[in-house]
């Protein structure tokens, strides 16, 4: 039976992100905490297929245990089964001791339960670093598909699956054999709305919680701060940059505004740039 | 053979170098030289080196050296002719493995992103991303000079300062266009390494049947001299027709903030800011555009900013060299018919 597997993540909305305009310091009081975009796509994908081949889909999560919001949020995607990897051990987890845990837990479920296809989103918006998905696949020794946006064929007797990947100069056409893991953008599938009886299931789920104390053994040396080789040595707040001039249009009307504009481009030696167009 | 060595990832597909390899060796050769003091002290070289794999590309390793690397490691195999992930983090790792780099640079474009990540975690080392500051600094505890990998975090609210302290290569993904591009000096010498290639195509688990190239609304806004953002001011998709006839006028492209992307007005190619692109274009045009740290970050290194907002508090004004109060709906109609008039003027 076609499994799919999927990494989410929960993250702040960070499109709500403010700073305190007093205190200079960041706003985390009422920022909604959403299941990571991509990751939902990503989800939405994995659940397109468990239909087209009738399948399932086990959905992983690594964090507190106020994650298990997402979890739920997954089964209501049509998700079979959410495990929840939660445990302080494993805090302060940089992208490479984070990638050591998902690939335990993803090779623990492999083990009982062949995975076909592992899912990722492209990155997580709140760290946008896009370096667990191939970190994972490393430690799994698979193959892997970043920025998928098109998954074409799933052939589970050939084992093999065919996807398009979006780089910044063409697409690839790719043909992986199983398990593949990619990672992908949000164009790889629409979210649609819950059917009535995922949105009750989801309602009653638990989703499982698995820690340090198993049923996955981690070494302790590779999980939480101690298995992250970088630390956030510093913080501080981006230099302001300075600010130029400022002019109304309303007031001194928009014919001057643009003289004054061009002005200032000539100032700057850009004004046969800004004129570059065709005629 | 011991030395402080400095790497930077060569990218390059189908024979074409992306130039953020370039800005990267100017980068590193910065960092080289802010090591140069401690290394002499110690009797260590100090090297700029680049990485470069391919098939056939042995003319990009002598570019390579003429914007700055002493050494080129050259893998040159049929397998590596197209960019697949397995055989090109594997090859590093070997290389890597021989010659222990301190400091190890990738492009953070979609195809340095999907390879770090995987180098990374294969030498078992850290790996910071997107960083915009790199310098060679004091740490307390350590006993020589270390990358401090700043990036901006939370959306460009904050900057965050990222050691790697006991492992190396300490290394760090940056965007193009975040640094400068180094002079390009045509006698500069170095030398070119050849390097034993273990992979092969079985082991490459990866077949690419095709590539598509894009018909329309793609774009690459990162190394346009002029671009002309949007931003959710436009009010609706059709928008952009306008913001798009603006950027025809003065010869450039069109950008779009973070908002209008997600909305669907714009594909994802046009996005400026922390989660689209980082650019630096000689004019950048933004209309209708709030501010958003998040596009600020992207987009303030421009040489010359032209902000049009009708709210006259909007963020942008920070940033930008001359802040327009007004309607774009009036104020870019205007300035396209000027351009248009000057341009003629001229003509």
């Amino acid at each position: 039976m076609f499994h799919a597997l999927v990494a989410v993540k929960q993250v702040p909305d960070t499109t709500n992100i403010r700073i305190d305009p007093d205190t200079g310091n960041l706003v985390r009081e009422g920022v909604p905490a959403i299941m990571n975009p991509y990751d939902a796509h990503a989800l939405a994908a994995a659940v397109e297929w468990k239909h087209k081949l009738n399948g399932k889909v086990t959905v992983v999560s690594m964090g507190p245990p106020s994650f298990t919001v997402t979890i739920r949020e997954a089964i209501e995607m049509g998700a079979d089964r959410g495990i929840l990897v939660s445990s302080r051990k494993l805090a302060g987890a940089d992208t490479l001791a984070t990638s050591y845990v998902l690939a335990e837990v993803i090779k623990a479920i492999h083990a009982e339960d062949p995975i076909d296809l592992i899912f990722f989103g492209k990155q997580a918006i709140d760290g946008d670093t896009a370096q667990v998905g191939p970190g994972v696949a490393v430690r799994m020794d698979l193959p892997i598909v970043t920025y998928a946006v098109n998954i074409r064929a799933v052939d589970l007797d050939d084992d093999t699956v065919v996807i398009e990947r979006r780089t910044e100069r063409w697409t690839e056409v790719m043909e992986t054999p199983l398990p593949t893991l990619l990672t992908c953008e949000k164009e790889i599938a629409e979210i649609p709305f819950a059917p009535l009886p995922d949105l009750i299931k989801s309602l009653k789920y638990e989703p499982e919680v698995w820690t340090e104390a198993g049923p996955v053994e981690f070494d302790v040396n590779q999980i939480g701060v101690k298995g992250s080789p970088t630390i956030v040595y510093k913080m501080g707040t981006p230099p302001l940059p300075e600010a130029g001039e400022k002019i109304n249009a309303r007031e001194i009307g928009v014919q001057a505004a643009l003289d004054f504009t061009f002005g200032k481009a000539e100032e700057a030696g850009v004004l046969s740039t800004m004129l570059g167009g065709a005629e | 053979m011991t030395a402080r060595r400095f790497w930077v990832f060569i990218e390059q597909e189908q024979g074409k170098v992306h130039p953020v390899s370039w800005e990267l060796l100017g980068v590193a050769r910065n960092l080289a030289s802010q090591v140069q003091e401690e290394a002499e002290a110690a009797g260590v070289e100090v090297l700029v080196e680049g990485v470069l794999l391919g098939h056939n590309v042995r003319g990009i390793a002598e570019e390579a050296i003429k914007y700055g690397a002493d050494h080129v490691y050259l893998m040159d195999d049929p397998v590596l002719e197209h960019y697949r992930n397995c055989p090109y983090y594997q090859s590093i790792v070997a290389v890597a493995g021989k010659y222990q780099p301190e400091v190890f640079l990738i492009g953070a474009t979609t195809l340095g992103r999907d390879l770090a990540g995987a180098v990374a975690t294969s030498l078992g080392t850290g790996l910071t991303a997107d960083c915009t500051q790199l310098e060679m600094g004091t740490v307390k505890g350590a006993n020589q000079l270390l990358l401090l990998a700043t990036r901006p975090a939370f959306g460009g609210n904050i900057m965050a300062t990222i050691v790697c302290r006991h492992h190396q290569p300490q290394m760090s993904s940056v965007r193009p266009r975040v640094f400068p591009t180094p002079a390009y000096d045509p006698d500069a010498e170095g030398k070119i390494i050849p390097e034993d290639v273990d992979a092969t195509e079985e082991g490459a688990r990866a077949c690419i049947l095709e590539f598509i190239h894009a018909k329309e609304d793609t774009v690459d806004i990162e190394y346009s001299d002029v671009i002309v953002a949007g931003g959710r001011g436009l009010g609706s998709p059709e928008g952009f027709e306008l913001i798009k006839s603006l950027a025809h006028a003065m010869g450039g492209v069109v950008g779009a903030s973070r908002p209008c992307v997600d909305a669907g007005w714009i594909s994802s190619s046009h996005q400026v800011g922390q989660s689209g692109k980082t650019v630096r274009p000689k004019v950048y045009v933004a209309a209708g555009v709030s501010g958003a740290l998040q596009h600020k970050v992207g987009m303030q290194g421009s040489d010359f900013i032209i902000a049009i907002n009708t709210d006259p508090n909007a963020p942008i004004f920070e940033v930008a060299d001359v802040g327009i109060v007004g309607d774009l709906y009036e104020v870019i109609p205007a300035m396209i018919a000027e351009i248009n008039a000057r341009k003629e003027a001229s003509a």
